[in-house]
Formats: C-alpha cells, sequence, structure tokens
C-alpha cells in the first residue's frame, strides 16, 4: 500500500561504503520506503544489503551518500534471532521497552499484547531453549513490536528456517503488517518471499551493490498464500530472478531505475 | 483401529512379535538413578579390594603400615572419636583458610576481569600479568610470604587466594566477551549505556563460563590451603599439618584418613558449585547440565 503523496518514511540516496581496509561494500544505494509500504530488496550473495541495513539503522555510517529516516522508532529484526537466553519469552520481549527505561506496567502491557499477536501467549513463561526456530522467530518480531515502530528493518529473519515454516511465518508477518501498518525495508535472498511479501521489490548488483532494478508487486493486501501459485506472481518472480541472474552474471546491467 | 480390523489385519499378528527392547531415554527414575549410581559404585568397591589387595598380599606384616587396610583407616583415623576430633577441627581450619582465599580470589578476580573487559587498554596492561601468574610456580613464592606476612592465617590465604585467583579472571573475562555482535547491536540501536549492557547482557551471559571458574578456582583453594599448611606451620594446625605430622610419627592410619577427609572437602567444595551452577544456569545453559558434574 503505497502512499507516495506522503513524505517517505525512509529515503536512502546515493549510498556508498567503504570499509577501513579498502573493500567497497556498497557503491550506490537509492532508495525510498513511503510510511507503510513494504520494500524488499534482494541481491547476490555479499553484495552488502546487510551493510545497508546496518547504515539505515545507524549502527555503521555511510562512506558517501545521506540517510533520511523520518521515524524515531525504528525495529531491526536480524536472521538470528538474538534473544537471551537467560531470560523467558515475556522478559525477553520486554528487553526493549525495559532499555528504553518504559514503567514496569507498560512494559508488561506492551510485551503481553505482542505476545499474543504473534501467537505464543502459552509459551510466555519459557526459556528461547524450549522453542523451535520459527518460534523464536516469532519472539524476535513480538520484541520488536513493543515499541510500535513505524519502520521495520528485517535482515533475512526467516533465512534459517525450512520451507513451510518460512511461508507460514511469511503469512504472520503480512497479518502483523496490516494490523500495524508499518513501513518496511525487508532484506532477503528469496524471490518468491520478497514478492509475496512486498509492494516493491528492489534488486542490488554485486558487491559493490547498487540499486541496479525496482519491480512493482501489484497485488492488493491481504495476500493468500495462494497468491504464490497464481500466474501473475510466477511472471513477476521470474522478471526479478532474471535480473537478479543478470546482476550476478556480470556485475550488474547497472540499469539505475531505482523506485 | 477397530473400524478398519478386518480378518487380514495383521495387527495381531504383528503385537505378538512385539519383544521387550532396550529403551534408553524412557528410562524410569528409578532405572536412572541405578545407572548413574552403580557403575561408580563397582569401581569404588574395586579400589577398595585393590587395596585390600596390596595390604594384605604385597605387603609383609611389618611393612603394612605403608598401606594399612581401609578397615583400620576407619577405625583408627575416624571411629576413634578423640583422632576424629583433632581431624575435624584441622580440616575446618584448612575449610576456612580455603574459602576465605577463595571469596578474596572472586571478589578480585571478577572485579579484574570486568575492568578488562570495559576497556581494552586495561586488558592489555594487565592479562599477560594474568597469564604469568598462572605460569609462575607459586609455590617458589610461598616461603616469600612467610618473610613477608609471618607464618599464620594471611600467608596461608594469600597462597590461596593466588593459586585460586587466574581461572576466575580467564573465565569471567572470556564470557563476558563472549556476547555475540548482533547482541550487542541490539543493545546499541537501544541506547543501552555501559552500565545496562554489563549487568543485563555480559554478566549473564558470561554466568556459565564463571561459574567453570568458580569450580576450578574451588578445588585449588583446597589444595592452596594444604600447600600453605605444608610451610606455614605456625599457629592452630590445618590439615596439611596434621598430614605432615603423622607422617613424621609414622601414624598411618590417621594419614590415610586426614588424606581421604581433605579429598572429601574438594569433592563437596567441586559438587557444591555444580549444584549452584545447575541451579543458576541450568534453566538456560547446557555447560551447567553436564551429569558428570
Amino acid at each position: 500500500m503505497p502512499q507516495e503523496t506522503a513524505a517517505p518514511t525512509l529515503v536512502v540516496g546515493g549510498v556508498h561504503k567503504r570499509f577501513p581496509d579498502g573493500t567497497a561494500a556498497l557503491g550506490g544505494v537509492d532508495l525510498r520506503v513511503a510510511p507503510g509500504e513494504f520494500v524488499s530488496v534482494v541481491g547476490p550473495s555479499g553484495c552488502g544489503k546487510s551493510t545497508l541495513l546496518r547504515i539505515v539503522s545507524g549502527l555503521s555510517e555511510a562512506s558517501e551518500g545521506a540517510v533520511e529516516v523520518r521515524t524515531d522508532e525504528v525495529g531491526y529484526v536480524f536472521q538470528d534471532p538474538t534473544l537471551l537466553p537467560w531470560r523467558t519469552v515475556q522478559a525477553n520481549v520486554e528487553l526493549f521497552a525495559e532499555l528504553r527505561g518504559l514503567a514496569i506496567d507498560e512494559r508488561r502491557r506492551r510485551a503481553s499484547e505482542a505476545i499474543k499477536l504473534v501467537g505464543l501467549s502459552d509459551f510466555a513463561s519459557h526459556r528461547p531453549r524450549a522453542l523451535s526456530g520459527g518460534m523464536r522467530m516469532r519472539v524476535s518480531l513480538a520484541r520488536s513490536l513493543t515499541l510500535q515502530p513505524e519502520l521495520f528493518l528485517f535482515d533475512e529473519p526467516f533465512g534459517s528456517l525450512d520451507e513451510i515454516t518460512r511461508e507460514r511465518l511469511n503469512d504472520e508477518l503480512l497479518q502483523l503488517y496490516l494490523t500495524r501498518r508499518f513501513a518496511a525495508l525487508f532484506v532477503t535472498h528469496s524471490v518468491t518471499e520478497a514478492v509475496f511479501l512486498s509492494s516493491r521489490v528492489v534488486v542490488l548488483s554485486g558487491r559493490p551493490g547498487r540499486t541496479s532494478g525496482s519491480f512493482e508487486v501489484p497485488f492488493e493486501y491481504p495476500r493468500s498464500p495462494r497468491l504464490r501459485f497464481a500466474p501473475e506472481f510466477s511472471r513477476i518472480a521470474s522478471q526479478v530472478s532474471g535480473r537478479l541472474r543478470a546482476v550476478e552474471d556480470d556485475h550488474g546491467p547497472h540499469a539505475a531505475a531505482a523506485g | 483401529m477397530d473400524v478398519d480390523a478386518s480378518p487380514t489385519d495383521l495387527t495381531n499378528e504383528a503385537t505378538d512379535r512385539i519383544v521387550p527392547v532396550r529403551s534408553g531415554p524412557a528410562r524410569s527414575g528409578a532405572g536412572r538413578w541405578l545407572s548413574s549410581w552403580v557403575p561408580p559404585f563397582v569401581v569404588f568397591l574395586a579400589v577398595i579390594g585393590l587395596w585390600y589387595a596390596v595390604s594384605y598380599l604385597l605387603l609383609t606384616q611389618d611393612r603394612r603400615f605403608l598401606v594399612p587396610p581401609p578397615h583400620w583407616v576407619v577405625q583408627v583415623g575416624f571411629l576413634d572419636w578423640f583422632n576424629l576430633q583433632e581431624l575435624l577441627d584441622a580440616l575446618l581450619l584448612s575449610a576456612r583458610v580455603a574459602f576465605l582465599g577463595l571469596g578474596i580470589a572472586i571478589v578480585v578476580g571478577v572485579t579484574l576481569a570486568v575492568a578488562m573487559s570495559q576497556a581494552r587498554w586495561v586488558e592489555r596492561s594487565l592479562y599477560p600479568y594474568a597469564v604469568i601468574l598462572q605460569t609462575i610456580p607459586i609455590l617458589a613464592l610461598v616461603p616469600m610470604f612467610g618473610f613477608w606476612f609471618g607464618f599464620g592465617l594471611t600467608s596461608r590465604v594469600l597462597v590461596c587466594v593466588l593459586i585460586a585467583l587466574f581461572p576466575i579472571i580467564a573465565n569471567t573475562f572470556f564470557g563476558l566477551q563472549s556476547v555475540n555482535q548482533e547482541q550487542h547491536d541490539l543493545f546499541t540501536l537501544h541506547g543501552a549505556g555501559r552500565l545496562t549492557r554489563l549487568r543485563k547482557l555480559q554478566f549473564p551471559a558470561a554466568l556459565p563460563s564463571i561459574f567453570t571458574g568458580l569450580r576450578i578456582s574451588a578445588g585449588l583453594s583446597v589444595i592452596g590451603a594444604i600447600v600453605g599448611d605444608f610451610f606455614f606451620k605456625q599457629g592452630e594446625p590445618g590439615i596439611g599439618i596434621l598430614i605432615d605430622l603423622y607422617r613424621a610419627r609414622l601414624q598411618s592410619e590417621q594419614l590415610f584418613a586426614a588424606v581421604v577427609l581433605s579429598s572429601l572437602l574438594g569433592v563437596v567444595v567441586f559438587w557444591f558449585f555444580g549444584f549452584l551452577a545447575r541451579r543458576v544456569v541450568g534453566g538456560w545453559h547446557e555447560s551447567a547440565r553436564d551429569p558428570a558434574q
């Protein structure tokens, strides 16, 4: 649901990143995410997708270019659920609110609500080791939801999960997206996942990554899991795959076609 | 099953063929208890048997005092109230020295490790000396303590501290460093300060490792207390002094009893920290669940 007229939540303009050892990770990334828009980023391995998210979140600085984030609350979901093993699910989900100094009652309330939203109320008192990989990722999502972010950064959150769990979590993520209406920048290896989740897919070239294509995904939300089998879905997915293969083969046609 | 049952159903035949199989994980509580206690008990009996064999088969009567049979040790060392009293008093004294030393080593070791984890320059300045502490023969320093601090409690405790310090520093430090980058990133993203990070992330993450260090150091501090006894013989006798005394007087039953008791002290201390580790981190960390500990 892009709302192109509103001021974008995130603008990334001409971002380059070189590490101190001289390796160039990003070679010119341009993209924007409107409020409530779901944008996915796909690209060959090592093209700097994670670096891009680190720069957007402020964990790392761009060597060149500008990043503008028009919200105070940014959620960041890593590939690893990064739960604290000594804390229960409830205490893990409370962590961010706790670090921000929210009152105990308030953070309990928010955590319980978020845990309920991801369907883990029965497991609130369990420790992460008792949970499956998919459940841990749900806890990680719930933890970020407590701060009600307007922009979510996802760094291949479902990359290490099996196909079935991944699809189920994709469905659930869309449910959450429809409930909370956050803007999202979702980095993934999976073209299917990118097309299924987002209203726009941005393709990055091989290292150093630069914006190398942008594909609109015209399906309305809410999206049915069966959408994955629709001919139109396959057509868009194969377009994205084609571009991805092209940039992998020759490090990109460098079609500066950012959204 | 009834619904699908038919004259050709093989269910019954299959049931007849079911034979009891060894069920590994599904053993009952009593079975588990037996399987964990019987083997070491058998070894214990074997060691006692060997002990008797050495006493009675290998040694002639006039040389039997070198390895007195177990029941002599029990009779003279543990069942004679006067002797037992003497042993327990000495053991208590050594235990006090060991615990005092261990306590100080924990406070100093954890403090140093935390300081090293907080600033690279502290780590660079101190860690080489921590390693040296581990490599120098502490026994060589012991006479100097006597020189400086006299031959009483202070010197004995110092020996324990020095001998127990390194495992605590090393394990605490590596535990504090074990937190992965993404977890640090989470705390950075949410504006956590140094102290919050230490309290809510690094220290809990380090606990399993700290307990490993504690267990090693606890055993070492008991050794330190006995070594201290050998060197500092003034004041009330610790168990080390008694061991030396019994050796000199050829009181081999009491000597063996003293060795058994001091070993027991080591075992109890080791077990206690294992128990504590299971209570504190057993719910979430594998290391504390090792059945051998």
